[in-house]
């Protein structure tokens, strides 16, 4: 066999690896084309597929229905007549008692109890009139007894507003006060009749406007998911799988599932094919636990990273979220008066009333560890106000083998604190001696205090909080899901400061590092001098 | 100058391994680093995509590897020795700038000299493997509560581990290079590791401690 011959052939040899290496690319390409196949969404989708309508009663038909109702209660007990344990199940729940649990240890926390927020920071004890506008009984009162239609009437109705209007008018007894009376009546009476499970614009009549504004307390939560396209809300949008809340949030005898305060939203991670009563309110519910692509890379993530951290890149995307209130700066006047300005959203940044906010969209979330618990301080709880304060927190680590790196929000806040007994305060707000008429300090600290059964030194000053919220409405479609590198690189990565886990590309030894840079220099140096000293001593070599 | 002469050193498989390892290995190098995070080139993701199955077809590629050194007897040349060893070094730090021979001639029966035997022994039998296994333990990483051993490993033991590895063979890599031009002309042994042919000074006796078989 001459040279050529050879030469040939290893050329072949060299040509057929190339194309072995060649054949890899496709099998790259069909793991790619495979991953578009995740079985967790087609699982999901088969488990949630639209059901054609099957109730079986029509409410318009019942002359239960048909009376001419006087007041709320009318309304609730002709409710009750067919549905006799409904408000005994409903007054269990925490829709009604708004405390987290009614005995016990976590009995001190909910919006009745001693919890607070860096919002309005407290309804203290329901003496704030105002804050019970959400509580879903008729009227501010909580012995009005419930109001089924607050979250079971498909028509949308100002309710306490109503049933006072229709009291006053009818009182009244003109005639024009009876003709408007008589269509209040007729719109109760129309809004009785139409009934169904809860719908967006129910769940969302309080939920979305939370802390008093669209928006203003959740970031995934706001009025742009009553009717939300896909882009924005991929199981909600209309244009999609148009969900309503109760697909995931299910409900047993009026216990919708969902995290409350120091609960979490689900104790174990079960999925349909394991239990198929058990709640659909996580994404492993219906997608399960490793829902992309076999050999996806993405499925070796879902040990440690919450599905919601990659697939909700940013939230507020059509609405602004409140992002900072700062209760400081209330009580400035502009010629003796209250007054506010606004931002670029056209939503106010300032009130005489509440102090300073900032608006934003499309906003990046915070990422923490979390298993699924929130703890928070209550108003009763010490507080060091040496630093920023933590209202509420996630609860979990890297050891804790149920939690997750997720996505928050992070709503920073100044709200007023005791100097003396090292607590959070609570201002009473709303009314005649609340701080929004008065703007006093003094007095609607002292008065919210009272209303709490705590103590109040007199002396008080503003302290630095945070309070988080869980980020998981709003998943966007996969085409908008994170790319690896916002997490796997060294600079202002979204996880740059999630400890406890060791990161390719965000995480290095810097002592190895060194070493070896400089290890690498070395040898580069080193032959960079070898060579140099061959070129200079190269005749020498001739002469040999 | 003595006369020079060709032999057939390196068969074809021989230098069809060099060279399919020599690509996997700087395709390893550039995905590996850029995972690494030192610089942006392919995108995170398919660096990671690339360097997983590349450093899979190297796993796969050098078991028939070992498969040829163990069959064709091959490994006798790198089983070490310290004889000349002294003469080697002494030739690359003072006799290669005085224009002397090279103490250790190449020979089908001795392709390496005792410096190279005892850096090619470390790298078949020691590093490569070491880097491979980490590899595949790194790429593994979610299987380990499955084959034991999420109790005592650490990724970040594993990853450190596999960077040092790197730093290592890129060193390696360096020194080699540079080595390849030290032949009796810049460009003799590249020849050689693509044609199989070597240039030879004529009429060199090997001893028989040198000779593989």
């Amino acid at each position: 066999m001459n040279r050529t011959m050879r030469m040939t052939r290893f050329l072949a040899a060299i040509a057929a690896t190339l194309w072995v290496l060649g054949a890899a690319a496709p099998a790259l390409a069909t793991a790619t084309a495979m991953a578009a196949d995740a079985p967790g969404r087609t699982m999901a989708q088969q488990a949630t597929k639209a059901l054609p309508p099957w109730n079986t009663t029509d409410h318009s038909k019942h002359d239960a229905l048909k009376q001419e109702f006087k007041t709320g209660k009318d309304i609730t007990d002709a409710c009750l007549s067919c549905h006799s344990e409904a408000a005994a199940q409903f007054h269990q729940t925490i829709h009604w008692t708004w405390q987290a649990s009614p005995q016990g240890e976590e009995a001190k926390y909910g919006k009745a109890a001693q919890s607070l927020n860096n919002f309005c920071i407290s309804a203290n004890r329901n003496e704030d009139q105002s804050c019970l506008s959400c509580h879903p009984g008729w009227g501010t009162s909580l012995d009005s007894g419930i109001n089924c239609l607050n979250c079971h009437s498909r028509k949308q109705v100002n309710w306490d507003e109503a049933v006072e209007d229709l009291a006053a008018f009818s009182e009244a007894g003109d005639e024009e006060s009876l003709e408007i009376a008589a269509e209040i009546r007729a719109e109760l009476q129309a809004a009785a009749q139409d009934i169904g499970r809860p719908e967006r614009q129910n769940c969302g009549g309080c939920h979305f406007i939370g802390g008093g504004g669209d928006g203003v307390k959740h970031g995934d939560l706001d009025t742009s998911l009553i009717k939300p396209s896909k882009a924005l809300d991929v199981h909600m949008g209309v244009d999609g799988q148009n969900f309503d809340c109760t697909r995931c949030h299910t409900t047993t005898q009026h216990n919708i599932a969902g995290r409350v305060y120091t609960r979490p939203a689900a104790t174990d991670r079960k999925s349909l094919i394991e239990d198929d009563l058990t709640a659909k309110i996580t994404c492993e519910s219906c997608h399960s636990a490793t829902p992309h692509a076999k050999g996806s890379k993405a499925n070796d993530h879902t040990d440690r990273v919450a599905c919601q951290t990659c697939h909700i890149p940013e939230m507020a995307r059509e609405l602004p979220t409140k992002m900072t209130w700062d209760w400081s700066t209330a009580g400035k006047l502009k010629d003796g008066k209250t007054y506010y300005t606004k931002d670029e959203f056209g939503k106010k940044d300032y009130l005489s009333i509440k102090g300073s906010f900032t608006w934003a969209k499309n906003v990046r979330p915070e990422y923490f560890w979390y298993n699924g618990t929130i703890k928070s301080v209550t108003a009763a709880d010490m507080i060091d106000p040496g630093g920023e304060v933590a209202v509420s927190w996630p609860e979990g680590g890297p050891e804790d083998e149920n939690s997750r790196i997720a996505p928050f929000k992070v709503h920073r806040g100044r709200q007023p604190y005791d100097k003396v007994h090292k607590t959070l305060l609570v201002p009473l707000l709303s009314g005649n001696e609340g701080y929004w008429k008065t703007l006093d300090w003094q007095g609607a600290l002292a008065k919210g205090q009272a209303a709490n059964g705590l103590p109040y030194s007199g002396d008080f000053d503003f302290v630095a909080t945070t309070y988080v919220f869980p980020t998981t409405h709003m998943v966007a479609p996969k085409e908008k899901t994170l790319a690896c590198n916002e997490c796997h690189t060294r600079d202002d990565g979204r996880l740059q400061n999630v400890a406890g886990v060791y990161m390719p590309g965000r995480d290095r030894t810097g002592l190895l590092d060194m070493l070896g840079w400089v290890a690498v220099a070395g040898s580069l140096f080193g032959v960079f001098c070898h060579g140099i000293g061959r070129c200079l001593t190269n005749g020498k070599r001739e002469e040999s | 100058m003595k006369k020079m002469v060709p032999i057939y050193l390196y068969t074809r498989y021989e230098r069809f391994w060099h060279w399919l390892q020599a690509a996997l290995i700087a395709i390893l190098l550039v995905t590996g680093f850029e995972v690494h995070g030192t610089f942006n080139l392919l995108g995170f993701e398919q660096a990671v995509n690339v360097h997983n199955w590349v450093g899979l077809t190297w796993l796969v590629a050098f078991a028939f590897f070992v498969f040829w050194v163990h069959t064709t007897g091959e490994w006798k040349q790198y089983v070490p020795t310290t004889k000349k060893m002294f003469e080697v070094i002494r030739y690359y730090v003072i006799g290669i700038f005085r224009g002397e021979s090279h103490p250790f001639p190449k020979r089908k029966e001795a392709k390496h000299n005792p410096v190279q035997r005892l850096t090619y022994l470390a790298l078949a039998a020691a590093l490569l493997p070491v880097q491979m296994l980490t590899g595949f333990l790194y790429w593994g990483y979610n299987e380990w509560a499955a084959w034991g051993l999420s109790e005592w490993l650490s990724l970040e033991l594993v990853a450190v581990l596999h960077m040092a590895g790197a730093f290592a063979i890129l060193c390696f890599l360096v020194v080699h290079l540079y080595m390849i031009t030290t032949g009796h002309s810049i460009t003799a042994h590249t020849k050689a590791m693509i044609t199989g042919w070597e240039d030879v000074e004529e009429g060199v006796v090997i001893e028989s401690w040198e000779k593989a078989s």
